[in-house]
């Protein structure tokens, strides 16, 4: 008799297997010093991409023909001490099925688009290399059965994402952007942990069978109370808002569009920007709990989804127009989560990631789209301002204009108001210990403020 | 066999002093370093083989083992145990890197006789357990560094004022303990020198000025080899954690908790590299502290796991930014450097020792600090949100740092700052080791947790049950019966 267990066992496996052999062997060679060819790291990701997106479908065929709407795959428990263990599990089911074969589709298109597009740039490995932790990142956050498992995809797509918008590294834009989307990743991250540990606290298991009920996608009940349930729950729309750029934290995705244009569009385009999305799905069951917490994700929805909308309209470069329809969609999305339309939201997710793709790999060639419609129609493309404008004062307009302009002081706010007030008290804090230092030495203590650094040193030494 | 377990453990510390009387009549620079790295080396796998050894027997054998040291004084003072066991090839191994990755550029400066002395101390300090001897131990530990500053003809105030305050309080402290005697709770005169001390030697805010002093003024590696091992928390470990209140633990706990917050937010605006590591070791190993004094069987295995990953991921760390300065001296935090394009390895090796060390996912650190976080929400739910925010500013420090050194512009130099093949070596170890770590985790969480049970065994002994410690009392038995052996 045919053993589909083991079957579905080994499909499963390759699934997850396929990203991490590549980063494996990108990871390694680059540690070792000797970074492979391109044609290599060409071969090599779109045989990873081929076997793993194979291995899904035929999964998501054979859960169709055995009438299967749940499957887990169990790798047994990573760390196991009393009273704590760590388990990798992998969940195949109506919503994480459609999200890792949707990202094998897209990081497969983008990989083919890139490897021209990147052709003998000089980061290319480096490329390549980030982009199989993301895409690794991406599959082990679907598949995750375990909160502790998704933390971990949920960081490796953080990281790529911020070192892939500092790409072009040699100036200092793209790495400060860089490092403001780490930032906001970081409290992303932070929340999510503080989230996950709760969780594993309340009911001492991270599965989220456990957490979120044994009942399929999306189905589950979540068996903690609705107090913990708010406190759960707002963490993890901290983390969601971080992760898909929901108000207030919406101003890092236009600054990552610095990194190359493949990035740009897989990562916030059209996979990263969802993942937020994708975590308010998973625990959607937590969400029910509360109508307040439901009431919450509805609003930052909404607010992300005007805002946006707003902004989008008065940007001038493609990339960033793209970034603020991209976000529009995203918070429309998180509000049908809200309302428990799940799998609208999840349709949503998909319909878009892939024309928001289609149209990041088109922006290079814009202008060129633009005159052969133009060319086509034998005229100038209409530039209509809608008729809602005949009803809106103009004060309000202009205001509206400088609000869409500066982002909604977002950036601003976040800086001033949060950012600011922490340097300048660590920076009181740095005086103080200064004196004390100073005063304890009974001279001046501190070398490396009188010291400059030396930047040719070694030839002094030669 | 009792006969080479003895050997084992006592050539550990012979043969890296041997090394430095030798090292000492060695007037040729480079021929020192070849003797350094030579005995640094014998030295790893001595302390390998110890570690191997205890590793096959059962645990229980070795508390009768008797040493060279031990049979002359009367009674057992150098006892490797699941503690200190795998600690000693870490220290070893700290001293080897460093000594095979100093360039001929440092090396007129690095002293490898006053390493290998260190080394000899360290080696002998954590493999002991008599507290007095303990104490010397730590006391003639603090004497190097302070030997070094003097030579560069730097202020040594701040670095005596402190190791005085430590080894000074350490002495009250146990002789109040050995006044009161044993088998009863100690009064506070006992415990809160102990307890200060401990503050004072892993640099628990108000206390730190001295680390930042040390790492300003000596050299890096120096700097680096006295504070990374956390020889505080190993004198918290054997002298204050056994037979302090629990109340007095904790209470500890959230100043240490307090440093970790603060010295995270202190890296992230500090303009020297130096100061930087400097802020980001002092949060992590609170972190520590922080894990011990939670008094649980999850929290102190956490402790325990960062303990191990902290010293390897910042030992690594710290010998990447040493390369650096190797190559261009003093490294500031206030414009890019953009050192990518020369050094590619040391950039990826600072990116993976800085992000081990906040317990990024399949690095060495992860689990610890999973484990960590989870023992500290278990005491208070505001303790592991701490530390959760204390790892999430790290993580900005660390991201922030590499940004400004490898990145943001082009680096001209004339000369080539590519690695060389002995750091080349020891970046792959490093890297290795956190990796490896990091994807098997099970051997070592269960060892660290086989030590935690221990440790809190011998804290319930000697508090004769005065100790109201539900979850410890709930988890030792089943602990006790599932834990491999």
């Amino acid at each position: 008799m045919f053993d589909y267990e083991l079957l579905i066992r080994v499909l499963g496996l390759t699934v997850v297997a396929a990203p991490c052999f590549l980063l494996v062997i990108l990871g390694a060679a680059s540690l070792v010093g000797h970074p492979l060819g391109e044609r290599t790291i060409a071969r090599l990701g779109h045989t990873s991409i081929a076997v793993g997106l194979l291995a899904a479908v035929t999964m998501l065929g054979m859960m169709l023909s055995l009438d299967t709407r749940r499957l887990a795959i169990e790798l047994g428990s990573w760390v196991a001490i009393p009273h704590y263990h760590f388990s990798i599990k992998f969940e195949f089911d109506r919503l994480s099925v459609p999200f890792v074969i949707l990202s094998f589709v897209l990081c497969g298109t983008i990989g083919a688009f890139a490897n021209r597009y990147m052709h003998r740039e000089r980061g290319f490995n480096r490329f390549f290399v980030l982009y199989a932790l993301f895409l690794t990142g991406m599959v082990v956050t679907s598949l995750a059965g375990t909160i502790e498992t998704l933390f971990t995809g949920w960081e490796m797509v953080g990281l790529s994402s911020a070192m892939l918008v500092a790409f072009f590294q040699e100036r200092p834009a793209p790495v400060r952007n860089g490092l403001r989307v780490w930032s906001v990743y970081r409290i992303s991250d932070a929340a999510l942990l503080i989230a996950s540990v709760v969780l594993h606290h309340v009911t001492g298991e991270g599965d989220f069978d456990k957490l979120l009920g044994t009942g399929p996608w999306p189905e589950g009940i979540a068996e903690i109370s609705s107090h913990e349930a708010i406190l759960v729950g707002a963490l993890l729309l901290v983390a969601a808002a971080g992760k898909s750029a929901l108000v207030p934290f919406s101003g890092w995705l236009p600054r990552a569009m610095e990194g190359p244009t493949p990035s740009s569009a897989v990562f916030y385009g059209a996979l990263s920007v969802h993942l937020g999305a994708f975590l308010l799905l998973r625990v959607g069951p937590i969400l029910e709990l509360s109508p307040w917490l439901a009431g919450a994700v509805i609003v930052a929805g909404l607010v992300t989804a005007i805002f946006a909308a707003v902004a989008g309209r008065v940007q001038t470069d493609i990339k960033s127009a793209l970034s603020f329809a991209s976000l529009t969609q995203v918070g429309i999305i998180v509000a049908e989560i809200g309302c428990g339309l799940r799998y609208v939201a999840l349709v949503h997710i998909l319909g878009h990631a892939c024309l928001r793709t289609l149209q990041f790999l088109r922006a290079p060639t814009l202008l060129t789209d633009y005159r052969t419609l133009e060319n086509a129609i034998g005229d100038h493309l209409p530039q209509d301002a809608g008729p809602w404008v005949r009803w809106v004062p103009d004060a309000l307009r202009l205001r509206l204009y400088r609000l869409a302009l500066e982002r909604g002081h977002l950036d601003t706010w976040l800086a001033d108001g949060l950012v600011a007030p922490i340097i300048n008290l660590f920076e009181s804090c740095d005086a103080l210990e200064r004196r004390w230092t100073d005063f304890l030495a009974g001279r001046q203590s501190r070398e490396s403020e009188r010291m400059r650094p030396v930047s040719e040193s070694l030839e002094e030494h030669l | 066999m009792n006969h080479m377990a003895l050997s084992w453990d006592d050539l550990s510390i012979l043969v890296p002093l041997l090394g430095a009387l030798v090292v000492s009549r060695t007037p040729d620079h480079d021929r020192s370093r070849k003797w350094a790295v030579a005995m640094t080396a014998l030295t790893l796998i001595i302390t390998g083989c110890a570690w191997w050894q205890f590793q096959i027997r059962d645990a229980a054998a070795h508390t009768g083992w008797t040493h060279i040291v031990s049979r002359w004084i009367g009674r057992d003072v150098f006892v490797i145990d699941q503690l200190s066991a795998p600690l000693l090839p870490l220290i070893a191994l700290l001293f080897l890197l460093t000594t095979l990755t100093t360039l001929r550029t440092k090396m007129r400066r690095f002293s490898f006789a006053g390493t290998l002395f260190s080394e000899a101390i360290l080696l002998a300090t954590f493999s002991c357990q008599d507290p007095w001897i303990l104490i010397g131990l730590l006391a003639l530990g603090t004497i190097p560094p302070a030997l070094e500053l003097r030579a560069r003809g730097r202020s040594i105030r701040i670095y005596v004022l402190h190791m005085g305050l430590f080894v000074g309080l350490l002495v009250l402290g146990q002789t109040s303990v050995v006044a009161e005697g044993s088998g009863r709770m100690h009064s506070l005169w006992a415990i809160v020198p102990l307890l200060t001390a401990i503050l004072v030697r892993s640099g628990v805010a108000p206390f730190h000025c001295w680390i930042t002093d040390l790492f300003e003024h000596a050299a890096l590696g120096s700097a680096l080899l006295y504070v990374a091992p956390l020889a505080g928390a190993y004198a918290a470990v054997r002298l204050v954690l056994p037979i302090a209140p629990d109340w007095v633990l904790r209470s500890m706990g959230l100043l240490s908790l307090a440093t970790a917050v603060y010295a995270s937010g202190m890296a992230l605006i500090q303009r020297d590299a130096r100061r930087f590591f400097c802020y980001l070791f002092l949060s992590n190993s609170a972190l520590v502290l922080v894990g011990l004094e939670v008094v649980s069987p999850l929290g102190l295995t956490g402790a325990l796991c960062v303990w191990m990953s902290l010293t390897l991921s910042m030992g690594g760390f710290g010998l990447t930014m040493r390369a650096l300065e190797s190559r261009l001296g003093r490294l500031s935090l206030t414009d890019f450097q953009g050192l990518y394009e020369h050094t590619p390895n040391l950039a990826l090796c600072f990116m993976l020792t800085g992000l081990a060390s906040v317990g990024f996912p399949g690095t060495f650190g992860f689990v610890g600090t999973e484990l960590l976080v989870d023992g500290a929400v278990e005491a208070y739910l505001s303790v592991g949100v701490a530390v959760v925010v204390a790892a999430a500013l790290n993580g900005i420090a660390v991201v922030k740092a590499y940004f400004l050194l490898f990145t943001g512009t082009r680096h001209v130099s004339s000369v080539s700052l590519r690695i060389h093949v002995r750091e080349r070596y020891a970046v792959l170890a490093v890297a290795a080791m956190i990796l490896i770590g990091g994807f098997i985790p099970q051997p070592g969480v269960a060892s660290r947790h086989r030590a935690a049970d221990e440790l809190l065994e011998v804290r319930l002994q000697l508090t004769d049950g005065y100790i109201p410690i539900a979850n410890v009392a709930d988890d030792l038995p089943a602990s006790n019966e599932s834990g491999p052996g």
